[in-house]
């Protein structure tokens, strides 16, 4: 064993212990590309031919969700209920091939468990569920998971913990009225220990956001609630952990990063196409996704 | 003179109480602390009281989220917020991971007569009964509100407890054994048993009084957990009697009289459900006034107990 120490939000060191072999996370920018490229190639192979999936929505989080399991949060298979643990909940559920895939290359559960994706009796369902080693929880509902993060936040700072909750939401997801309860929430608690990440992609399951149900300036929308606002490219890897570790020297207030992404992105056809929001691919599509996936530059 | 005591009261004081010796335990409300009567743990314990506003949706989730770091908490408002709105908050994210939430719903029934139809709740059992994994249960009085909060405490899992607004009589002794998921015998009888709930429990046996007089022997059972419902029990008391009644003040359909006769449905038994007829409430001055409007008197359970004996 060997004693990791990393600077927490708080002022104070976090402390976590991990085995060399589990040792999977760095801030090398050129590793973590790597890793989010074997993560959207594990999200093709879920996806498949024939059968639906989210490929749009799970590609765009792809290098938001490998930032956090393989660089930000503090965690470690072995300890699963350690109550230091940072929290991470994804909220828009359906992405939820993304998390799996980071999960396995974790060893949450054997990588096999991966083909065995939404079949009956399953670990791994359509939408996160506690059950599934690693899923913190259960979200497929849009709306819940910030409310979620809330009280988990909301726990830590009552326990006097170090651990720091992120929230992955769609932009779509903006448009549940909840979200903004949470919003308020969290700012009239001053949980400086939540971190959410809007996965801005721009696109609904039926379209263009602006043009299907416009939410307006998502920035000012925050900003009015009392978060700490960023911006980012999400899929500079570059920006997005420099951002996440500038989060934690916000003190007093939630911070949100509206992370501008592509849906679909790493795959030629799906990008910014809303219809590969849930699609089955026929065998020509998965070919070209695959070799897409396998000429991304890391 | 029958004495009676609030069960909102007995809630509030009770949850202190035991909230000052299980330090996970936090309650959340939304804007009706001073009717759901969590007043007395703001007061007391304010670090482990959370103000969630005017939005249950989100009270609800984030009661899940703080379950999902270990803590119990127990959320509160009127029946018809907490079960209601939050419908979906409840179904994905406590009742299907299993977590450890406490819902709270207070005024249940018709027992905030002023209000009316939108502060009433006449179909909350029906809804949260519906849930897999949810508990539902109704405590008779004041005593037996304080060992529920205890009992519930002591479970692990998510429940749905309701709770009147009306001061009701007390029916049971400190020492009085309440588990979830039992029923208990209140009263015996050999003709006809009396399954009731909440404030319609004392209803019954006002009315199993009266029947007696008139040679009818009548058993009353206090189903304080509907779900999960003591089935075998129930079918015991269903033995050898000529009908039987549920009596709750709550829809008709899917409540009380609803389990009971699923339970039931393969017996050769007679049921007669008195509750109220698929119908919203009103306002009115008196809760009584209700009572009387929705059939929900002893009177009512009577006339069903002689069309019971009459056959046989």
């Amino acid at each position: 064993m060997i004693k990791m120490i990393s600077k927490s939000g708080f002022g104070h060191e976090r402390v976590c212990f991990m085995e060399v072999e589990h040792l999977k996370k760095s801030r090398d920018i050129k590793w973590l590309k790597k890793m989010s490229k074997i993560i959207r190639a594990d999200i093709l192979e879920m996806i498949g031919v024939g059968k639906k999936g989210h490929l749009g929505g799970s590609m765009s989080s792809a290098d938001l969700v490998t930032a956090l399991y393989f660089y930000k949060l503090s965690h470690n298979p072995k300890y699963p209920n350690d109550p230091h643990r940072d929290r991470f909940i994804f909220s828009k559920g359906h992405s939820v091939l993304t998390q799996y895939a980071a999960l396995a290359e974790w060893d949450y559960f054997s990588k096999s468990e991966l083909k065995e994706t939404k079949t009956l009796g399953s670990i791994l369902q359509g939408h996160p569920e506690i059950r599934t080693p690693g899923i913190e929880a259960n979200t497929g509902s849009l709306g819940q998971g910030l409310s979620m993060g809330v009280g988990m936040a909301l726990g830590g700072k009552l326990d006097k913990l170090n651990y720091k909750v992120y929230v992955i939401v769609g932009d779509g997801e903006l448009a549940e009225g909840q979200i903004w309860e949470a919003a308020n929430a969290a700012n009239f608690y001053k949980l400086d220990n939540l971190v959410v990440i809007v996965d801005n992609n721009q696109l609904q399951a039926t379209g263009q956001i602006k043009k299907r149900f416009d939410l307006g300036d998502i920035r000012a929308k925050f900003l009015s609630f009392g978060w700490k606002v960023f911006e980012i490219n999400g899929h500079n890897m570059q920006e997005i952990v420099d951002t996440l570790d500038s989060v934690d020297e916000v003190k007093n207030s939630p911070s949100v990063l509206i992370a501008h992404t592509v849906k679909g992105k790493g795959v030629s056809f799906a990008e910014n196409n809303y219809r590969f929001h849930n699609i089955a691919l026929t065998e020509e599509q998965f070919r070209q996704a695959k070799e897409d996936i396998a000429n991304i530059e890391a | 003179m029958v004495r009676k005591e609030n069960l909102k009261e007995a809630y509030g004081r009770e949850l202190v109480e035991i909230a000052k010796k299980n330090p996970r335990i936090v309650v959340l409300d939304a804007d009706l602390c001073g009717s759901t009567m969590t007043c007395y743990m703001e007061q007391e314990i304010p670090q482990r009281f959370f103000e969630m506003g005017i939005a249950e949706q989100n009270m609800l989730s984030v009661a899940a989220g703080l379950a999902l770091v270990g803590k119990i908490p127990f959320v509160n408002s009127f029946s018809v917020f907490t079960t209601g709105q939050p419908f979906n908050q409840i179904r994905q994210g406590i009742a299907l991971p299993k977590l450890n939430v406490k819902i709270f719903g207070s005024s249940c029934g018709l027992s905030d007569a002023g209000d009316g139809a939108t502060h009433q709740s006449v179909e909350d059992i029906a809804i949260m009964r519906a849930i897999p994994n949810m508990s539902v249960i109704i405590p008779v009085d004041a005593i037996e509100t304080k060992k529920v909060v205890r009992a519930v405490v002591e479970y692990l899992g998510p429940v749905y407890v309701r709770i009147s607004r009306t001061s009701l009589p007390i029916l049971t002794e400190e020492d009085t054994p309440f588990q979830i998921g039992r029923i208990s015998l209140i009263k015996d009888g050999f003709d006809i048993t009396i399954f009731a709930c909440g404030l319609m429990v004392y209803q019954a046996l006002r009315a199993r009084e009266v029947l007696a007089n008139k040679g009818i022997s009548v058993r009353v059972v206090n189903v304080s957990t509907i779900k999960p419902l003591d089935r075998e029990t129930v079918k015991i008391y269903s033995q050898g009697v000529k009908g039987i009644i549920t009596a709750e003040e709550h829809s008709i359909i899917g409540g009380l009289g609803g389990a009971i006769t699923e339970a039931l449905s393969n017996q050769m038994v007679r049921i007669e459900r008195v509750g109220i007829k698929d119908t919203f409430g009103q306002s009115a001055q008196t809760h009584e006034e209700l009572l009387e409007h929705y059939s929900l008197m002893p009177e009512n359970i009577i006339e069903k107990a002689k069309e019971l004996i009459k056959y046989k």
